[in-house]
């Protein structure tokens, strides 16, 4: 369930590189704990995010999730389709309702991430 | 004690149930060091007769049977009666905030209304459901604008209420947010354009002016949001006597509006509760602090209403919070919504006319020292007398004249703000002027 | 004797603007005495406005029905309890209400002369020393208009404290099961937030808190009894480890209704505490506000306080602006006036004995309240509990049931649902507060309807899912309300 191109953070989020660009999403656990997503606030291209630093929030109803960077990088890109169909993150969160994409500063921080087999195991251990 | 209801037996059978002797029992695990060993050195409890004889003693200390010619932030007008008779109702006297929208669908609806109402008369696009006050209300606009502007500057008028900047100055201290101010034209009474122009610059956040300023005037919002946004700044416009918003022009060019609704049959109560308002355009919506109720349908396609955009609340942001209002003012608010009804389209611009024509007889009488159009607040200049001698003389003809101008600007220590209303009598107007012969 | 029946009269009712019709009035202005004045000429044309396009233009007929009707659609307390832990949703006196709007208090403006205000200050006065007294405090300010800005205040004015005595230090610590508005108010202070986790036994860590607090801590914001309804017992311990670092002791006063003619926050280490008479002194809710936060603080803080301040000049009452070391103002004028009357007339009422059975009436309900419930619902926490009870949704859970949908199905019982997930610290909270202004008839009504949504979670767990039933609306979809926002009516 969780791709095995991507790599995860502990915080819940993923991120599939191509070259040195890497688009960065929330996992498919994290739109279920959060319930009906209503709002996404994503930081403006050409933002410098940090790796662990926060670059943007989910909100639900009742509760602001913040978005942590699993990377470092420039903001090169936002998805703008997030704005009028927030929901998109509960129905596709690996794919149509990727976040950001960003150009890596330090693509060695990936060795970092964790696995898709890697995070699998560990969201069970959190239960 | 008629406000608790349970007889000894009762208190009894319930010990009973809980397995203890005595209700002290249920204290025995607090700490001896903690505990209060004498009672409390206060009275004993008083009869609802005792309690209505004590405040109507406090009332005949106060002033009872005198004319007002004050205003400068607080406003005499009618309350009209079905005010208190529609607040009264336990259902929104007593009721609590309305998270729980399936059974307070009653206080929502009215703060839905009162949006509107507020949008209607603002000529902006979102209203929240209403601030402490006024004075909170323009320091928390301030923030608003910081955070939509990413800027920390905020530039604010001296024309504006003394009290509401020095508010702004309290939480500008705490936020980190420089406040400056720029000055007023001394003839005109209006924002000294050119004083704004010198000051601003390309970390202006926010300019505040209020319209009609302290001073009464009609100020001049249309030129200072231009000064304002051609530096990228945001105009913050202010209004206390929210009467006025019944004749004058909405001001189409703020971008954030921060208000006063006593006027709005909130009576002055020695300066409190009040209930102050924030409305701005469409794009700062999240950026607005307070509650916000929205329209939404029920499982069955009905038209209902919640609270919403809660994650901007600040007790869901916790210690990433950007604004501090969790209570609001939702029964005054109500009694500005049962005014504004009352009122309607039609009343509420007779009203302001009203308010308008007494306040211009008065300044007939004299010659307003500032030349700058007003709307029923003008300031006097006390010649040959002062100002605080007119007053002593008024108050034995059983009037309390208009505010002394010393005590907020020392330029204008010889002069007083005065106030008419649709309540002043032109017997008590033509005795104001006398006392200033 | 069923409980609760549907209701004979709750009419439907649309909104102000589509029952207005041009023409309409409720009002009528008398006849000028004085020369009408041209707008245009007075201000300017292009200061005028046009009509208040789709202002409300109704009669008073319809003015009264329209919000008599909306009313219907309301609980309130004169219908039935609020179980609502943290809200202290007590009686509010009708008495209260007659004083406030004597014409001598109603009608008196901020600035008339102090000489015709002294009745006004009076009452302030007697406020601030009785306030002082029931906390054991040494000043108290009456500016701030509710608990937020009444923590503000204290913030700010610990600050000054801490900067006079040479650095004001960068955080406070606040326990994970605080009230979201105490962090919040420390980091609109612009102080540093440092959350410190509860024991297992659910009060302050106190070995913990000595390893954390040094010199960049200013305070600790603390609740007592705190939000799981238990009183700190380690609380002295906790003031002496902050005061022997510099730090000082703050107290989130909500919870004063436990405490009353018992314990006083003065006696117990606290520099400083807000108050919150909407909550323990009994003023309306009024749908959302208004309150007031009152402030109280050790002499220490005194200097600090708001301006201006009462103080006695002669054989009258006077303000005092000149106050070096004030804060400043937090808000115009000098408080919430209307709520100050009324939380002094139920002081009054009640008087110092009468204010200590409150508070033992209050913790009685409240342990009754646990005792008939705790059969039915986890209990997480099991110290004694003072004025309120915290349970959790764990058992339900397990048949896929929640805290908040157990709240909703008790409307259909004929209740206002309970704190829903409040406090954080416990999974699926369910925080019940009965206050001392309820009946035993009224608890045992409230713990029979809790009991057999227990039971009905066992054996129609969907059901309970779908509640409530019988209220005007049936859920309400507030994701979509947060989605796509409509904060206005506008015409068709």
């Amino acid at each position: 369930m969780y791709p095995q191109n991507f790599r995860y953070t502990k915080e819940h989020e993923w991120v599939r590189v191509d070259g040195d660009i890497g688009t960065i999403g929330i996992t498919d656990h994290a739109q279920q704990e959060l319930g009906d997503i209503v709002y996404v606030d994503l930081p403006k291209v050409g933002t410098k995010v940090t790796q662990g630093a926060t670059a943007g929030s989910v909100e639900s109803v009742k509760a602001v999730s913040d978005i942590y960077a699993p990377v470092s990088g420039d903001v090169t890109e936002i998805n703008s389709t997030l704005a009028d169909a927030p929901e998109k993150l509960n129905s596709d969160p690996h794919g149509d309702a990727w976040l950001i994409k960003i150009k890596l500063s330090a693509p060695a921080e990936m060795a970092k991430l964790l696995s898709a087999d890697e995070y699998q195991k560990y969201i069970e251990a959190e239960k | 004690m008629r406000y608790l209801p349970k007889s000894d037996s009762e208190r009894r059978a319930m010990l009973d149930v809980i397995g203890v002797e005595s209700v002290e029992d249920l204290f025995a695990h607090l700490p001896e060091a903690v505990r209060l060993k004498r009672p409390l050195d206060l009275p004993e409890g008083i009869s609802e007769y005792e309690i209505v004889e004590y405040f109507r003693a406090r009332a005949a200390e106060n002033a009872n049977g005198y004319a007002y010619f004050l205003g400068a932030g607080s406003y005499f007008h009618f309350r009209p009666v079905l005010v208190d008779t529609v607040v009264s109702r336990g259902e929104f006297l007593t009721s609590y905030t309305p998270y729980q929208a399936e059974i307070s669908q009653g206080t929502l609806t009215t703060i839905f209304e009162f949006q509107t109402m507020i949008c209607q008369l603002t000529g902006m696009d979102v209203a929240n459901a209403s601030m402490y006050d006024g004075s909170t209300a323009m320091a928390e606009a301030a923030m608003m604008a910081v955070r939509a502007t990413g800027r920390g500057r905020v530039l604010a008028a001296r024309s504006v209420h003394p009290e509401y900047r020095a508010v702004l100055k309290t939480y500008s201290e705490s936020q980190g947010m420089p406040v400056e101010e720029f000055g007023y034209v001394p003839e005109a009474g209006t924002i000294d354009l050119e004083d704004l122009d010198r000051k601003i610059d390309d970390l202006t956040a926010a300019v505040i002016v209020q319209s009609p300023n302290f001073f009464g005037i009609v100020d001049q919002v249309r030129q200072a949001a231009e000064i304002a946004h051609r530096r990228g700044a945001l105009l913050i416009v202010v209004f206390s006597e929210a009467v006025s918003l019944g004749l004058l022009a909405p001001p189409a060019e703020a971008d954030i509006v921060a208000g006063e609704l006593q006027s709005f049959a909130i009576a002055p109560s020695y300066g409190g509760p009040y209930a102050g308002v924030i409305a701005t355009r469409e794009k700062f919506v999240r950026q607005l602090p307070g509650r916000l109720v929205g329209q939404t349908v029920d499982t069955r396609g009905n038209r209902a209403f919640c609270l919403t955009l809660a994650t901007r609340e600040q007790h869901i942001r916790r210690e990433k919070a950007t604004s501090n209002i969790c209570t609001n003012q939702a029964l005054l608010a109500l009694m500005a919504s049962v005014f504004m009804t009352v009122y309607g389209k039609k009343g509420l611009r007779e009203l302001a006319e009203q308010n308008l024509a007494k306040a211009h007889y008065l300044a007939g009488l004299f010659r307003p020292r500032f030349c700058g159009k007003f709307f029923n607040e003008f300031v006097v200049k006390a010649e040959g007398k002062k100002p605080d001698d007119i007053n002593k003389a008024l108050l034995k003809k059983k009037i309390v004249g208009g505010l002394p101008l010393g005590r907020f600007y020392p330029e204008l220590a010889d002069s007083m703000l005065l106030c008419a209303t649709e309540v002043s009598h032109r017997a008590d107007m033509d005795a104001v002027a006398e006392a200033f012969q | 004797m069923t409980p609760r029946v549907q209701p004979h009269i709750s009419l439907n009712e649309p909104l102000l603007f589509e029952r207005s019709s041009p023409g309409k009035v409720a009002y009528q202005l008398p006849e000028l005495d004085v020369p009408s004045v041209d707008a245009n000429e007075a201000l300017g044309a292009e200061n005028v406005r046009a009509a208040i396009e789709g202002f409300p233009e109704v009669s008073e007929v319809e003015a009264i029905r329209h919000y008599t009707r909306l009313s219907t659609w309301n609980y309130g307390i004169e219908y039935g309890m609020y179980p609502l832990g943290s809200c202290t949703m007590k009686y509010n006196p009708r008495v209260n209400e007659v004083v406030a709007r004597l014409d001598g208090l109603a009608w008196a403006h901020p600035y008339q002369p102090e000489a015709l205000a002294q009745g006004a200050m009076e009452i302030m006065a007697r406020l601030e020393a009785a306030l002082a007294e029931i906390t054991g405090m040494d000043a108290v300010t009456l500016q701030p208009a509710a608990g937020a800005q009444g923590e503000l205040t204290a913030i700010l004015m610990m600050r000054a404290l801490l900067t006079k005595r040479g650095n004001p230090r960068k955080k406070i610590l606040i326990p994970d099961s605080a009230h979201g508005t105490n962090p919040a108010s420390a980091a609109i202070a612009g102080y540093a937030v440092e959350n410190i986790k509860s024991s297992e036994t659910g009060v302050l860590d106190v070995e913990a808190l000595e390893r954390i607090v040094n010199e960049d801590v200013a305070a600790l914001m603390v609740t007592n009894p705190n939000t799981l309804g238990i009183f700190e017992e380690n609380i002295l311990r906790a003031a002496d480890i902050l005061h022997a670092k510099g730090a000082l002791l703050y107290m989130d006063g909500a919870n004063m209704n436990a405490l009353m003619g018992i314990a006083r926050p003065g006696d117990f280490g606290v520099d400083a505490l807000h108050l919150n008479l909407h909550k323990t002194f009994s003023t309306p809710h009024g749908g959302g506000g208004p309150g007031a936060g009152p402030v109280a603080v050790k002499k220490e803080l005194e200097p600090f306080l708001p301006v201006p301040r009462l103080k006695r000049s002669g054989k009258r009452w006077a303000f005092d602006y000149k106050r070096r070391y004030s804060v400043g103002r937090v808000r115009a004028y000098y408080g919430n006036f209307g709520v100050l009357v009324r939380a002094l007339a139920y002081i009054l009422a009640n008087g110092g004995p009468g204010l200590r059975k409150v508070t033992l009436d209050a913790v009685l309900n409240a342990n009754y309240l646990r005792k008939r419930i705790e059969g039915s619902y986890d209990l997480p926490y099991s110290s004694p509990s003072m004025h309120e009870v915290v349970f959790s949704d764990e058992r339900q859970a397990k048949q896929g049931v929640h805290t908040a949908e157990i709240g909703k199905r008790l409307i259909d019982y004929g209740f206002h649902p309970y704190t829903v997930s409040f406090p954080l610290i416990v999974h699926g909270a369910m925080m019940i507060e009965p206050t001392e202004t309820e009946t035993k008839h009224e608890l045992d009504r409230f713990s029979d309807a809790m009991i057999s949504i227990a039971k009905e979670v066992e054996t129609d767990p969907q059901m309970v899912k779908n509640a409530p039933y019988g209220t005007r609306t049936s859920r309400v979809d507030e994701v979509t309300a947060a989605r796509k926002p409509v904060l206005r009516w506008r015409p068709a």
